[in-house]
């Protein structure tokens, strides 16, 4: 690949909607309800998730691109948004031991991307859970 | 070392196209970008500068410097404009949001002298966006 001599950053922002309860089974029923506090109703809530994928690399000189959106999308479309939306996330198996916090969510992203998808390197994954809260993940060098 | 980051936007059109590729390489590759009538897009520059705070005016840079260089290296130069046809670093260079905010970088950084350029970021929509740093 002939590159145009600098690196760039692209970063996608994708959204889903899924269901969620912040329990552990580790704590007491009075140390979750302490701990997560609304989050820990047995019944769940649920969010809208903004998803951003940084992906980094030089530039080809062929597309101008870092990587091709049509296959980062689609990567991520397949892999991550279908796997997520509209989801009870405490059923999926990364959640079976794992409290299904933004910040364990934001890593099990990490983990399909980084095993996936080779188009491009990795950066960073960072989710809205909400508008006031957002959190990234740059891999375990970053931990 | 304090950050400081300007933001500007500006609309312009562009398409891309390889013409080392064959007509079906080129729509395989950039899809309903490879329209060589072009489109266009509402674009949101963000530029950020580091340096020290200067202790007489409590800057990293004067603002208004810096708004001045931007609409003069970049705005003048892209604002309703047809990039593949009127800025000359998309002659022979494809109009992505990589390259753009590469350009833009190239056309910034020798202008800044009070503060350092840190960061060029580019939103084409704002689900996508590009920062450069100056790597190699």
């Amino acid at each position: 690949m002939t590159t145009t001599g600098m690196k760039a950053h692209l970063t996608r922002r994708y959204m889903f909607s899924a269901s969620h309860r912040l329990h552990s089974d580790e704590l007491s029923e009075e140390g979750n309800r302490a701990t997560y506090g609304k989050c820990n109703n047995p019944y769940g809530h649920g969010h809208n998730y903004m998803v951003e994928v940084t992906v980094s690399g030089p530039v080809d000189a062929a597309t101008g691109m870092v990587c091709n959106l049509v296959d980062l999308d689609g990567f991520v479309h397949k892999a991550i948004v279908d796997r997520y939306d509209h989801q009870n996330l405490n059923l999926l198996p990364e959640f079976a031991k794992e409290v299904p916090t933004t910040e364990n969510l934001c890593i099990a992203i990490y983990e399909i991307m980084k095993r996936g998808f080779h188009k491009a390197h990795l950066e960073k994954i960072r989710i809205e859970e909400t508008m006031m809260n957002s959190f990234e993940y740059l891999g375990e060098s970053s931990r | 070392m304090v950050y400081l980051t300007r933001k500007a936007e500006f609309s312009a059109s562009h398409y891309y196209q390889n013409p080392a590729f064959t007509p079906e390489e080129n729509q395989r590759v950039f899809g309903k970008c490879n329209n060589p009538n072009g489109h266009g897009h509402n674009y949101t520059l963000e530029v950020t500068v580091k340096g020290a705070v200067d202790p007489t005016t409590g800057f990293v840079v004067d603002l208004k410097q810096l708004k001045e260089i931007m609409s003069r290296e970049v705005l003048d130069a892209l604002d309703h404009r047809f990039l593949n046809k009127e800025v000359p670093e998309f002659f022979k260079q494809i109009p992505t949001t990589e390259n753009l905010a590469i350009a833009i970088w190239q056309r910034l950084a020798p202008k800044l002298n009070a503060a350092q350029l840190h960061r060029v970021r580019v939103y084409e929509t704002p689900d996508l966006f590009v920062d450069v740093y100056g790597e190699v």
